[in-house]
């Protein structure tokens, strides 16, 4: 989601499953929805049936998505940005852009900094020494009231329309086939498809996943695709959008409340180190609207973390205390998993908890992972399944080959419940927060997580208010108004993220009645004050649990407008919005693009519609705010600043291991400011040992590595196996059905071949380029065959921004075997 | 009906008897009446609950039926999971591992006690809920007493934990990853990241 | 067991006794899109999951098919196939099971009575109570659908779930599928509805879309939208015209009432094994093939 908020504001799916349906073209790249969400996959079919829509998929393999589609195209893993650029490049060119909307509600007539620049691979600020980016030079340039330079007429060379349209001009249709080997004319009918969609009644859909996230570049990939959305004028409209198809159920909820190293919830930071008081902080977050009449919601950014301390530390967070400012950790590094697993590799972890998650077989390479967990002094993995990190120090044959004796770690394995024994809400994809209840007890002695987390804390607590510790005060503070403390309900904390009045506040224009009155639920995150007065766990949640109840549990089925939206079904952050940015669907006078499928509109004394609007309800169009509430410059941004470590534009780079060098930019072949670590710098393979390009994914039989515990799934998809196409088949004298090894530089596996021609031999940079195809779903346990971990072979290399692995583009070699080893 | 279970060599046996049945009901004398019964409805008293799918962020609108009304003496079993036709984005579909959450629920590999696994053993003990939770506490505040950084080299306050970890669920509640969050920040445990990155 | 709800039946195996006909019940029919099948296996797994079936987790033999065919326990399988058509590829995935024939060559040759039973809404079902795992059925149908379990000799296939539909639900599978590539109704709603989705397909260059409801088989209660109607069989072999088996024919027509009059079983048998040596339209395993399956799927459910 670090592509989705520096371009539009918030890091989120911008429209719903539902809305899908009104789209004219989907296009599926970096993902495979058919396969990994298919019955959200069902709206793309209702979109054709019944909006005549087209679905073009673009993939290094013939996916299940690519089975019902209008157009399919291959491309080499690892080069989406290229062809990206090639589409930004045509759109220009073409002038195939909404014109209104590109001048309104994006910075493209935006001046950027003298001293901004890019050549050969690299953007301006480049510090060689470091290996990072001064990033100071990719801003905007400011007139004398502060408010940036902007050129309407888009002409100035120095406007961020002409730098984009520079930038692009390497990009031609023949640089797209060379790098992403992608046929010329299959890349131009892609090109005019999305380029039909630039009419202002037409709309496209992205839908995408870890296809694009899981790169060493991937929030740029996303980002190339939110440009081509805001060029066709796509993003805020009906069956428009840039749709992040999120992996795991609650995986948006788990983001949106800050489970990050890096985060609090509602997308607010934790401190860094050199914030060393709250007014340091806070005077760093002032957000001040970079263009006249913006309304730069972020502005408000104290009430939601004063409130979010109250919530956290009740009547020991006062105004004295920075509102226990103190009290938060604050950060030198971002500790992601991966860096996790690097301090644990260096013995600089000692304990480890895993929380309904299974790293052993999640993380890249699994002897680096394996390694590590063993100098760990204790694990706890709480789960309701039994996992393959549960079991890391078991010897399970060539699986699994360690020495138990060998391990000194102390594993603790917690029994949870699974969804049918619990209640609580999950956030979907599309940003909706739904209920749900409980259908039968735990077995045996299991428990639900939020006990088992209550409990482990009243147990912490109660050492340190026996026998004091090292700064005891936030952990003895922690607010618990619970009514079982050691079993806090779902619905009390329900309550508490959403928020609540703390001290009453008088209605300043009549003192005789009470603006908010201590000890009711909030109504929304309008109401939350920076004085103390208010707490509320995560200020986007605000709404989610009123005083009129819990609008989670909702379940209005109606569709006025036949939008797709069930706008009174559960509830939706923000503030029920079901289409993110929805102003951007009317033109400069409140009136709908696209009078067919309508989302709001201004009615001539408010904006009114199906949907909740994603603006101020009462902001004339005459007054010129923008869509982009929550950017300081109102508009989305196609030239993104200093957002991202890459640059202020997405730029091709390779895969970490690729089977060519760059041929933009041979000298600075992959990204320059990738997450890698030294000491796995020689765990990377080159071409020459390992000529095939690998991709890792899911099959839609299985999700991750827990459907190999049920009986059903085991028998639709009982054996691991990799996908090989025909012709690198033919060489290597491989049959359907044969045995296999694949290795990389890190290890090796063995499986079935299926032998197909959904992927096919591509010709690259002029030489030939074959795809190995490796779905993840076995271990080595659960009901389906034993199988070896996929993440043996993947690269310990991450994102620039969010340090996300890299598991679709790396190197492999693979053998024939005339029989498995075990 | 007929508890006959014939195998296929018994029925060439006993073909005599056999078809003289077969010739009886020929003959219009038909053993049952002109009525199938169809297997019966399995769900026609059982008590129907609301849930979520927790696989992917589709999030489809479950049936769950289990078996009991909630009586004080029975324990309910969920026997069966259907999509609920409600749902606006699933209408009542589901994926293969939807429409399979049953074997989940009752998957033989489900965890039903704490178990705990000492340093070099080759195998699991199970243990109590007090037995392990207590040790965990008392690792956890070790560690953090021990390690806890106050101040980092230039003197500026962090308070921040960096030697004990967490990877929290993706698929728990929002209500499970809240109090999740105000446990580990409460600590000032800051290695700390959840499933989105994969 | 009691019996909570039933259906009218329209013909049973080796009865001739009239069926009750005053009541008029609807034709119902599944129809199966390929033009929207993902082949996801949800409807598999919705099968498994409500018919209570289990089968072996089994092995991959080199293809996305699993289980590799039907069984016992197995009911359901999405079949897959790869062709070329012009220069694009072409994934064709095909929902294979029983397809409810209006003429179902399955009942017509069991000579168990009351084993087979179609409804007068068109299902064919099998009641296991009465099947002596003869195997007939296997040889009747020109679908090949039947498989006889090694664990109680009895034959089993898709029931077009007749438990649901008796009481005004849709099959598990129809319920499931994610794309409404499965849709369920009156027979009548869902040639009508094909209809549309033929009309869409031509506009989308299928020229040769088409409905398949073989007429060799009177129609069928389970039917398909080809993308390529002029080439069935590339749907993982869908026999291009289906037929009863001429000697099922026979044997109804002939041999069965001679049969019934006291013939030697053995004899029967005999005359089986003598037409099936001849051409056939229909693709058919022989005796030995079918009691070889048997043997295999030994514990077929878990």
């Amino acid at each position: 989601m670090a592509s989705l908020a520096p371009t539009f504001g918030r890091g989120a799916m911008t429209n719903t499953w539902g809305d899908i349906k009104n789209t004219n073209l989907v296009v599926i790249m970096g993902g495979n929805a058919a396969e990994a969400h298919p019955c959200g996959f069902k709206w793309v079919t209702e979109a054709k049936a019944h909006n005549a829509a087209k679905l073009l998929v673009i993939d290094p393999r013939f996916t299940r998505s690519a089975a019902v589609a209008d157009l399919y195209m291959p491309i080499r893993p690892g080069t989406d940005i290229a062809f990206l650029g090639g589409v930004i490049k045509y759109l220009l060119d073409n002038d195939k852009i909404q014109k209104e909307y590109v001048l309104n509600y994006t910075n493209a007539a935006y001046i950027v900094k003298q001293g901004y620049g890019f050549q050969e691979g690299l953007f301006s600020g480049w510090n060689e020494e470091r290996k990072d980016y001064d990033r100071s030079s990719w801003d905007y340039e400011l007139d004398e009231q502060g408010y940036v330079k902007i050129d309407n007429t888009l002409t100035d060379p120095r406007c961020v329309y002409q730098l984009m349209k520079q930038h692009y001009s390497r990009y031609t249709p023949e640089m797209v086939e060379r790098i992403c080997g992608t046929p010329k004319d299959k890349f131009l009918m892609a090109a005019q498809w999305m380029a039909e969609t630039s009419a202002p009644d037409k709309a496209m859909t992205s839908m995408y996943a870890l296809g694009w996230t899981q790169h060493s570049k991937g929030s740029q990939n996303i980002r190339a695709m939110a440009m081509v959305q805001l060029l066709l004028g796509n993003i805020g409209v009906a069956g428009g959008g840039m749709n992040a198809l999120r992996g795991h159920s609650n995986i948006q909820g788990l983001t949106d409340l800050g489970l990050m190293s890096n985060l609090l919830p509602g997308y607010l930071n934790l401190p860094v180190d050199a914030e060393v008081d709250y007014a340091t902080y806070i005077g760093r977050r002032n957000f001040k609207p970079m263009r006249p009449g913006q309304l730069s919601y972020w502005q408000n950014y104290s009430k939601f973390f004063v409130s979010f301390q109250k919530a956290m530390y009740g009547k020991a967070a006062t105004k004295d205390n920075e509102f226990a400012y103190q009290w938060l950790p604050k950060l030198d590094v971002v500790y992601d998993v991966l860096r996790a697993f690097e301090l644990m590799h260096q013995g600089k972890l000692n304990g480890y908890i895993c929380q309904g998650f299974n790293p052993l077989m999640s993380f890249p390479n699994k002897a680096k992972l394996t390694a590590a967990l063993s100098k760990l002094k204790f694990l706890v993995t709480i789960d309701p399944l039994s996992t393959e990190t549960s079991e890391f120090w078991q010897n399970h044959g060539r699986y699994n080959d360690v020495k138990p004796e060998d391990i000194q770690t102390e594993v603790f394995r917690l029994p949870s419940t699974c969804f049918a024994e619990e209640e609580g809400s999950l956030t979907n994809s599309g940003r909706w927060l739904q209920w749900h209840w409980k259908g039968a007890d735990a077995p045996g002695e299991a428990r639900e997580d939020i006990r088992i987390m209550a409990d482990i804390y009243r147990r912490i607590r109660g050492l340190y208010a026996k026998e004091g510790g090292t700064f005891a005060d936030p952990v003895l503070n922690l607010h618990w108004p619970y009514r079982l403390p050691d079993e806090p309900t779902a619905e009390e904390i329900a309550r508490e993220t959403n928020g609540y009045v703390v001290e009453s506040v008088p209605d300043p224009n009549d003192p005789s009645k009470m603006l908010l009155t201590a000890g009711l639920q909030l109504d929304g995150f309008a109401q939350l004050r920076d004085d103390g007065s208010t707490a509320c766990g995560c200020w986007i949640y605000s709404g989610s649990f009123t005083e009129r109840g819990n609008m989670m549990a909702r379940r209005d089925t109606a569709d006025p407008y036949d939008t797709g939206l069930a706008p009174n079904w559960a509830w939706c952050w923000p503030a029920n919005r079901r289409v993110l940015y929805n102003r951007a669907s009317c033109d400069a006078q409140g009136q709908p693009f696209n009078p067919k499928h309508r989302l709001v509109w201004w009615n001539g004394s408010r904006w009114t519609g199906p949907d909740v609007p994603d603006f101020v309800v009462t902001s004339k169009p005459s007054d010129g705010m923008g869509p982009f509430i929550m950017n300081a410059e109102g508009t989305a941004r196609l030239f993104t600043r200093g957002m991202l470590r890459e640059g202020p534009f997405p730029e091709h780079y390779e895969a970490m291991e690729a089977p060519i060098a760059n041929p933009l930019h041979p000298k600075v072949s992959a990204n320059p400011v990738a997450r890698v670590f030294p000491g796995d710098r020689a765990t990377f393979g080159t071409a020459a040992d390992f000529p095939y390009v690998a991709t890792t994914y899911r099959l839609t039989e299985h999700f991750h590595y827990w459907s190999k515990h049920t009986k059903i799934n085991a028998i639709l998809q009982p054996q691991q196996f990799v996908e090989i196409g025909e012709a690198l088949a033919r060489e290597k004298g491989i049959k359907a059905g044969d045995w296999v090894r694949v290795r990389s530089k890190r290890g090796d596996i063995e499986a079935v071949a299926v032998v197909t021609k959904r992927i096919k031999a591509l010709q690259v940079d002029g030489r030939t380029v074959h795809t190995v195809g490796l779905p993840i779903h076995w271990g080595f346990v659960g009901q389906t065959r034993k199988g070896y971990a996929t993440n043996t072979l993947t690269p310990f290399v991450g994102d620039a921004n969010i340090e996300t692995p890299e598991f679709k583009a790396f190197l492999v070699n693979v053998e024939r075997l005339s029989a498995p080893s075990v | 009906m007929g508890a006959m279970s014939v195998s296929r060599r018994q029925f060439f046996r006993y073909s005599g008897a056999a078809l003289g049945a077969s010739s009886l009901t020929a003959l219009g004398f038909s053993p049952t009446p002109a009525l199938a019964q169809v297997r019966p409805f399995k769900l026609a008293r059982t008590t129907e609950t609301r849930n979520t799918c927790p696989y992917c962020s589709v999030s489809c609108g479950v049936l769950m039926y289990s078996t009991g009304d909630r009586a004080k003496n029975s324990r309910s079993s969920i026997i069966h999971i259907e999509g609920d036709p409600d749902h606006p984005v699933n209408r009542g579909t589901l994926c293969p591992k939807g429409a399979a959450l049953l074997d989940f629920v009752h998957a033989p590999t489900r965890l039903t006690y704490p178990e705990y696994r000492a340093p070099g053993a080759k195998e699991w003990k199970r243990v109590s809920w007090d037995f392990a939770l207590d040790r965990i506490a008392r690792l956890m505040k070790d560690d953090r007493d021990k390690n806890f950084i106050a101040k980092n080299q230039a003197g500026q306050t962090v308070n921040r934990w960096t030697s004990t970890g967490m990877l929290a669920a993706s698929a728990s509640s929002n209500e499970t990853a809240f109090l999740t969050y105000k446990v580990v920040r409460s600590m000032g445990m800051i290695v700390f990241d959840n499933q989105a990155r994969v | 067991m009691s019996t909570l709800q039933s259906l009218d039946i329209k013909r049973r195996s080796a009865t001739t006794a009239p069926s009750p006909s005053v009541r008029e019940s609807a034709e119902v029919a599944k129809l199966i899109d390929i033009s929207k099948c993902i082949g996801c296996k949800a409807c598999q797994a919705a099968c498994m999951e409500w018919n209570d079936l289990r089968d072996e987790v089994g092995h991959n033999v080199g293809v996305y098919d699993n289980p590799a065919d039907l069984t016992p326990a197995s009911w359901t399988v999405m079949r897959f196939n790869e062709i070329e058509v012009g220069e694009n590829l072409a994934w064709l995935i095909r929902k294979d099971g029983c397809m409810h024939c209006s003429e179902p060559g399955c009942l017509k040759a069991c000579p168990s009575p009351g084993a087979i039973v179609q409804y007068a809404n068109g299902i064919v079902d099998f009641i296991s109570e009465n099947c002596i795992g003869c195997g007939y059925c296997v040889k009747g149908c020109p679908f090949n659908i039947p498989r006889i379990s090694a664990r109680d000799q009895k034959a089993y296939k898709c029931s077009l779930c007749s438990d649901r539909v008796a009481v005004g639900q849709i099959p598990a599978c129809a319920k499931a599928c994610p794309t409404q590539a499965i849709y369920f109704g009156t027979k009548t709603d869902m040639k009508n509805h094909a209809d549309g989705r033929l009309q869409d397909l031509k506009s989308r260059g299928y020229q040769t879309a088409a409905l398949y409801d073989p007429p060799g088989v009177g129609g069928t209660h389970v039917m398909y939208v080809l993308p390529y109607g002029d080439r069935p069989t590339d749907y993982s072999g869908l026999p291009a015209n289906p037929r009863i088996s001429p000697l099922v024919e026979l044997w109804k027509g002939m041999a069965k009432p001679v049969a019934l009059a006291g013939i030697g079983l053995a004899a029967l048998l005999g005359f089986f094994h003598y037409v099936t040596k001849g051409p056939n339209e229909v693709e058919e395993e022989d005796e030995e093939k079918a009691r070889a399956m048997a043997d295999r799927e030994n514990g077929g459910r878990s």
